[in-house]
């Protein structure tokens, strides 16, 4: 089996070093970053922290030298998926492409380009170090299911997410991956921008009980629009939230938006609030809170250019 | 005419009002900070900008070392006005006070601490402070006084002659109120989105093509005070969202208040303005959830100081 992991920031970079470790599958990596794909030719790809492995794959800045795959991870920021899908998509021709990215569309995206697609979410993490080297903060499960309107089989699925588990990314291969996503969704469009905004970590933002009525408001409307289109989320966004904010689990964690903003970085939130409020419109269902939370982190990111 | 003005708190605003009057009238200023009052003893008050002079209030930290005025503009920022009230108690009796500050509630502080007859002022004018002893006069706008407690419109008639001689504008009203929460919705919605964003009031305020555009918010906020404004019986004197639009088109970048105090970590007016606000929807039962939102997020911006 040959996978490329397209995009090998940190989360492609688990998934990338991990599938390197099984003899019966050929990794291949695409970075737009020359310096870490270098160093990974040179050295392999190096995870510690949550397990410590070094990744024997091939890795490219050229899309041009990719060859034809049976899989692809797609796991770029969700602003840089058009622009990754379309430079790779010759690789995937007889292949299917899943996504393990943030948000909600980088399905759609996906399926402008290749002809079958696998709707994915992901809950492990972790920041690259230095070119060649990712910290593994957390270890997760990742969920996997078709794509409904472009499907891949179940059957190719189902081996993605075998081959995934087997090298040590306990993988699901489910029927229908929405509930997951829209969990991870709401979860993040609730949290991330409330600290974006405020510069609070997830614990305090938890802990001043006015700013988690917000956050449940936003969580209210986002469980709003999974349920009018019939999905049901595996577990409830908020036992997410109150766990995350306990002490010894991610109290003191700065929400990568919080981070992006920080440093100046476009967000993610067209991906997350704007997903929300696209589908919401789509149908029928008002989220007058993602709305402007979406509208006021845009407006964050637009004072940059002053 | 009036001959004798106290003005207390000498901000932007307050240096301003000092300086001017003290061309036709004699002014003391009352300041928090010793080594204020010495440099306007020892060097006067400039202004640039739109005028250029140089006044010689007296100044003290302590209204006994004061003469006794007709009129006592309290010009400090509404975060200061409980305190500056108290020094105040038992002081000049015989004095009208005016309070200038943002939002609703300032009266009632004041009137807490001393039976002085009121009135009651909003002010467009702006300035920017350089120095203890130097403001530029920006925006050349009125200010609008009202009568409050045990005053009528002749004495706020005779203030704004007094400040019109002086060189600045003002108009008087039978009835401020219309006035006041026209500016207290205009405030309420710029100074939250701009201090939330880190954008100085410009263009981005009135943009409404995209969905995640900044002015469906405003236009949202403005509406919820409109509202309020409603059911509390009040009839605005000018609508908040062509306040906004009209203020984006001048041209030049506003940087309101509540920005610059969180940019240096200041606490903020957000309780007199959007505070006020949401206070009043409650008292109305009148749903304000966007102010409520972004009451709750200045007030955590405001947690994440420390």
């Amino acid at each position: 089996m040959r996978v490329c992991i397209v995009g090998c920031g940190a989360v492609g970079s688990l998934f990338a070093a991990n599938l390197a470790r099984l003899d019966d599958v050929e990794v291949w990596a695409y970075d737009a970053a020359q310096a870490h794909v270098d160093a990974i030719n040179a050295d392999g790809l190096r995870l510690s922290g949550a397990g410590e492995v070094v990744g024997r794959l091939h890795a490219t800045a050229d899309a041009g030298e990719l060859p034809p795959c049976d899989f692809g991870i797609v796991a770029t920021k969700a602003m840089h998926t058009e622009a990754a899908i379309e430079a790779t998509a010759h690789a995937f021709e007889d292949g299917c492409v899943a996504t393990v990215q943030n948000g909600l569309g980088n399905e759609e995206t996906l399926a402008a380009h290749v002809a079958r697609v696998i709707r994915g979410t992901t809950f492990p993490a972790g920041k690259v170090l230095a070119p060649g080297h990712v910290q593994w903060d957390v270890r997760g499960d990742t969920t996997l299911g078709p794509f409904e309107p472009r499907p891949a089989p179940a059957a190719e699925i189902a081996r993605l997410a075998e081959a995934c588990t087997r090298g040590g990314m306990p993988t699901h291969a489910v029927a229908d991956a929405r509930g997951p996503q829209w969990r991870k969704v709401i979860f993040n469009s609730a949290t991330n921008p409330v600290g974006a905004l405020t510069g609070l970590t997830h614990g305090r933002v938890c802990e001043r009980p006015d700013l988690r009525a917000l956050v449940s408001g936003l969580v209210d409307e986002g469980k709003a629009v999974a349920a009018a289109q019939g999905i049901e989320l595996d577990s409830d966004p908020e036992d997410l939230i109150d766990q995350a904010a306990r002490p010894e689990v991610a109290y003191d964690h700065k929400a990568s938006m919080l981070q992006d903003v920080e440093a100046h970085r476009s967000t993610e939130i067209d991906y997350l609030n704007g997903g929300i409020v696209r589908f919401g419109r789509e149908l029928g269902v008002p989220t007058p809170l993602n709305q402007a939370i979406w509208a006021l982190v845009k407006g964050v990111e637009q004072s940059w250019q002053r | 005419m009036i001959r004798s003005v106290c003005v207390a708190g000498a901000g932007a605003i307050g240096s301003l009002f000092a300086a001017h009057l003290a061309r036709v009238a004699d002014v003391s200023v009352l300041t928090r900070r010793p080594e204020h009052a010495r440099a306007l003893q020892e060097h006067g008050l400039r202004v640039s900008g739109r005028s250029d002079f140089t006044s010689r209030p007296a100044a003290a930290t302590d209204p006994d070392d004061l003469p006794e005025p007709e009129l006592v503009i309290l010009a400090c920022k509404g975060t200061d006005l409980e305190p500056l009230a108290q020094r105040l108690a038992g002081h000049f009796p015989a004095a009208t006070v005016m309070t200038v500050q943002n939002g609703l509630g300032a009266e009632e502080i004041v009137g807490a601490h001393g039976d002085w007859p009121l009135l009651s002022s909003v002010t467009f004018m702006s300035g920017t402070r350089h120095a203890d002893e130097h403001v530029e006069y920006v925006l050349d706008t009125a200010t609008w006084i009202g009568p409050y407690r045990g005053t009528t419109v002749d004495d706020a008639r005779a203030v704004a002659e007094l400040i019109v001689s002086s060189g600045l504008k003002a108009e008087a009203f039978d009835d401020l109120r219309p006035a006041q929460w026209s500016k207290l919705i205009f405030n309420a919605t710029v100074n939250a989105v701009a201090a939330l964003t880190g954008l100085s009031h410009d263009f981005h305020f009135a943009q409404t093509e995209e969905v995640s555009d900044l002015g469906h918010l405003v236009r949202d906020l403005v509406d919820e005070g409109k509202a309020v404004a409603a059911a509390a019986g009040v009839q605005l004197r000018e609508d908040p969202w062509d306040m906004n639009v009209l203020a984006t088109q001048r041209g030049h970048r506003h940087y309101p208040s509540m920005l610059e105090d969180v940019e240096a970590h200041r606490p903020t007016e957000v309780e007199l303005i959007t505070g006020a606000l949401v206070r009043a929807g409650r008292r109305h039962a009148v749903p304000v959830p966007l102010h409520t939102a972004l009451y709750r997020l200045v007030k955590a911006k405001e947690a994440s100081y420390s």
